[in-house]
């Protein structure tokens, strides 16, 4: 199998690295050779992130390089815009259909791009959801994630009960309840 | 086979002192360095400890060595210039049981003030140093450095970066080895590093050295490759990732040690190759010293001595590929920002409206240097923010910093800190320290110190008393203000800089990301008294922004309900609301 490269990307303070820690215990469960490569420290602080995951049967680098990403997942809208390159031909991008300026437009130093959806169709195909509306119906809008997690898994060759083992595996104990609901919304809404 | 787990590349440097039974850890948290102390915690059978500096860190580990037990300080690099002076003279008396020293380098700068190699310094300090490229190398050659530094009696310093350190990759298992403790023997001509003994060990420094040279050249954790012998490749470290990525048919010479470097090896290895590249992030350390022995090498010709590599990057570089790319989007940036509710905010906002410079420091509060605050003038390193307003009182006179600070938090203040507040006691400077208060060390991600009553183990322990402390080394005005009472601290901070004393000011408050439970109350803006004048935007608190219609409005996903807002507002046309 040739390697599979997914990105996470979004906001410090999103939980991206929640979330790619799920997919490296799903991968891991399922026998592929997995990197993953974080971002800590500064850049976390409400900076850009960005999270890569490669499985395989052997993987050498732990980054995605431009051009070369199957599965974009966004939970932010610009930054989804921003990593769009990064993306294959036939790359797939999973967004949550969220804004949140950064400082530079909050402070009227910039303009945040009112085309971006339209910029992303243009180029490939994209699945979006309003998960904070959803996460919030469920109670807690922490759990977004997860429902873009779903919706993404749809693009996966994973069942839906490996997810399941593995969120249940991986969440603080007090939120599997949620976060496996979550999932649910996204896998049931990914086509 | 036991089974192969994910582990981040610092957890693995930790198993990899877990397995190699070593016994004493010691680090000052430092991105990308942390995670190594808050793996090695979570086992049985190592004491391991927070240190309020780099420099306390490796004495402790060395102390640790000395008395016969394998002992490890990590840190990263810019840690290491703090523990410099240890460093190098641990490098003459050497070690009974086996010293490691982790270095975690920042290539790209994602979390520091600068981009300096690890590999210079240790070569100053005729240090070994091991390069692993992932996790599970990561764990083998920390177990590899234990061994080597007892057979050489040297410390070993394992170079990390942070794509290694903060990457995942599986890892196999093995279990701790039994290490029986060494005895101590005293032995002044070892362990007393005064002139006429140092002169000694510095000689068996130099043998040291010649006999690593040589017997590096037949160390496992060097690997060659040898495919086509026309493009040859001298890597290590996470590079060789990339050069398996994009050079596959290359032939690879992949070294495990980087210091001393293994002569012999590397010369065979030039010689069977037609060309040679040598594939190093930051600088040209193995590429100065092979060129010096006569062998032809392409090297920071056609690579960048800043950033971190790519296998696009050597795609380019070496194969001459164009990669046709869809370009990146021109977009606004989004760079890091104090959190939502952050305490420095408030604190910042109060020194942005006194127009007050900030000698700055290192920690989140950085981030006050840029719009919309604007109040942080200066950052150096850790503690430099006391010292050098203390130097520019001394320069200018004490007018001239009565619309100065410095600003530097609380872990930063005792680690490093301290000694410049004592200076400026001592010798008699006037100016006022803002302590940024948060009871813990932010940046970082939460770890505990000294003022803040837990160790590393969560164990219950003394509290610094800050403003004892202060007291104590001779202070005359210390006052503690709670960082989000706006009033009281703008009347402090007046009466602190406008005083012929020196002051410190402790503002505090906890950092927002502390308390890990729901957020019980929020801020809303009611539109009919809003005048859209735009204080509560001032001081940049990334849940308040302005719609198309230029409605002021909270953010409900990010609002921590911290009030700072309500505070600014005139109008009375922001008010909380219970949430939950």
């Amino acid at each position: 199998m040739e390697t599979k490269n997914i990105m996470i990307v979004g906001v410090g303070g999103q939980g991206t690295l929640l979330t790619s820690r799920i997919l490296g215990g799903l991968t891991i469960q399922a026998g592929y050779d997995v990197k993953l490569s974080e971002v800590h420290g500064m850049a976390q602080r409400g900076g850009s992130v960005v999270t890569f995951v490669r499985y395989g049967k052997k993987v050498y680098e732990p980054i995605v390089e431009e051009g070369q990403a199957d599965i974009l997942i966004a939970f932010e809208k610009l930054e989804a815009l921003r990593y769009a390159h990064f993306l294959k031909k036939d790359g797939v991008i999973i967004l949550n259909d969220q804004r949140i300026d950064p400082m530079p437009v909050v402070i009227g130093a910039a303009k945040y791009p009112s085309d971006i959806i339209e910029n992303l169709s243009s180029n490939h195909r994209i699945y979006r959801i309003n998960a904070i509306d959803e996460a919030k119906k469920l109670g807690n809008s922490k759990v977004f994630n997860m429902i873009v997690l779903g919706m993404a898994a749809k693009h996966m060759n994973f069942s839906k009960e490996e997810w399941l083992n593995v969120i249940e595996k991986t969440v603080p104990p007090k939120t599997i309840d949620i976060n496996k609901r979550a999932f649910e919304i996204g896998y049931g809404l990914g086509e | 086979m036991s089974d192969k787990v994910l582990m981040l590349g610092n957890e693995a440097f930790a198993r990899g002192a877990y397995e190699a039974g070593c016994k004493v850890s010691a680090a000052y948290p430092g991105t990308p360095s942390t995670e190594i102390s808050e793996a090695i915690v979570k086992y049985d059978g190592i004491y391991s400890e927070w240190s309020p500096n780099e420099k306390v860190a490796l004495e402790v580990a060395i102390g640790a060595s000395i008395s016969g037990v394998r002992a490890l300080a990590s840190m990263k690099h810019v840690g290491l210039n703090v523990a410099a002076d240890p460093l190098f003279t641990a490098s003459y008396t050497g070690v009974n049981g086996g010293l490691v020293v982790i270095v975690a380098d920042d290539p790209g700068l994602y979390s520091s003030q600068n981009e300096q190699d690890t590999r210079a310094i240790a070569r100053a300090a005729k240090i070994p140093v091991l390069e692993p490229a992932d996790s599970q190398e990561a764990k083998e050659f920390v177990k590899f450095a234990f061994e080597l530094s007892e057979k050489y009696d040297t410390p070993v310093i394992v170079r990390s970066t942070t794509r290694l350190s903060h990457s995942q990759g599986l890892v196999e298992l093995n279990e701790r080895l039994d290490i029986e403790d060494k005895p101590y023997v005293r032995d002044i001509a070892k362990y007393v590093m005064m002139p006429g003994n140092a002169k000694q060990r510095h000689l068996v420094v130099e043998s040291r050295e010649l006999a690593l040279i040589k017997d590096s050249c037949d160390f496992p954790i060097n690997k060659v490759e040898y495919k086509d012998s026309k493009i040859g490749v001298i890597t290590s470290g996470i590079p060789y990732q990339y050069v398996k990525e994009a050079l596959p048919e290359a032939s690879v010479l992949k070294l495990g040690i980087v210091n001393p470097l293994p002569r012999k090896l590397i010369e065979e290895f030039a010689s069977r190759v037609e060309t040679l590249y040598i594939i190093e992030e930051l600088d040209p350390v193995i590429e100065e010293q092979v060129k010096s022995w006569g062998i032809n090498a392409i090297g920071k010709d056609i690579l960048t001595v800043q950033g971190e590599y790519s296998a696009n990057m050597l795609r380019r570089a070496i194969k001459g590929e164009n990669i046709s790319l869809l370009p990146a989007a021109e977009l606004p940036n989004r760079p890091p920002i104090l959190c939502p509710g952050c305490p420095h905010r408030s604190v910042y906002s109060v020194l942005k409206k006194l127009k007050i410079h900030g000698a700055g420091d290192i920690g989140c509060y950085t981030l006050g240097a840029v719009a919309p605050l604007g109040v942080v003038d200066t950052t150096i390193c850790m503690g430099a923010s006391i010292s050098s307003l203390h130097g520019m009182e001394k320069a200018k006179g004490k007018e001239y910093i009565k619309n100065w600070v410095a600003v530097i938090g609380d872990s930063t203040f005792l680690h490093t800190g301290i000694n410049s507040l004592i200076n400026m006691v001592y010798n008699k400077s006037t100016g006022t320290v803002l302590i940024l208060d948060n009871s813990t060390t932010g940046m970082t991600g939460h770890q505990d110190h000294a003022a803040t009553g837990k160790t590393l183990k969560g164990e219950d322990t003394y509290a610094v008393d800050l403003e004892a402390l202060c007291k104590a080394v001779g202070v005359p005005n210390v006052y503690v203000v709670d960082a989000f009472d706006i009033n009281l601290l703008e009347k402090t901070v007046k009466e602190a800089v406008a005083s012929d004393e020196l002051a410190v000011i402790i503002a505090k408050a906890p950092c927002a990301l502390l308390d890990k439970s729901p957020v019980t109350k929020q801020y809303t803006v009611n539109q009919e008294n809003c005048k859209k004048c735009g204080q509560c935007m001032k001081p940049g608190c990334p849940a308040i922004t302005k719609t198309e219609n230029s409605e002021i409005v909270i953010n409900d996903t990010m609002c921590n309900g911290c009030g700072l807002c309500e505070s600014l507002c005139k109008f009375n046309a922001i008010c909380s609301i219970k949430v939950r």
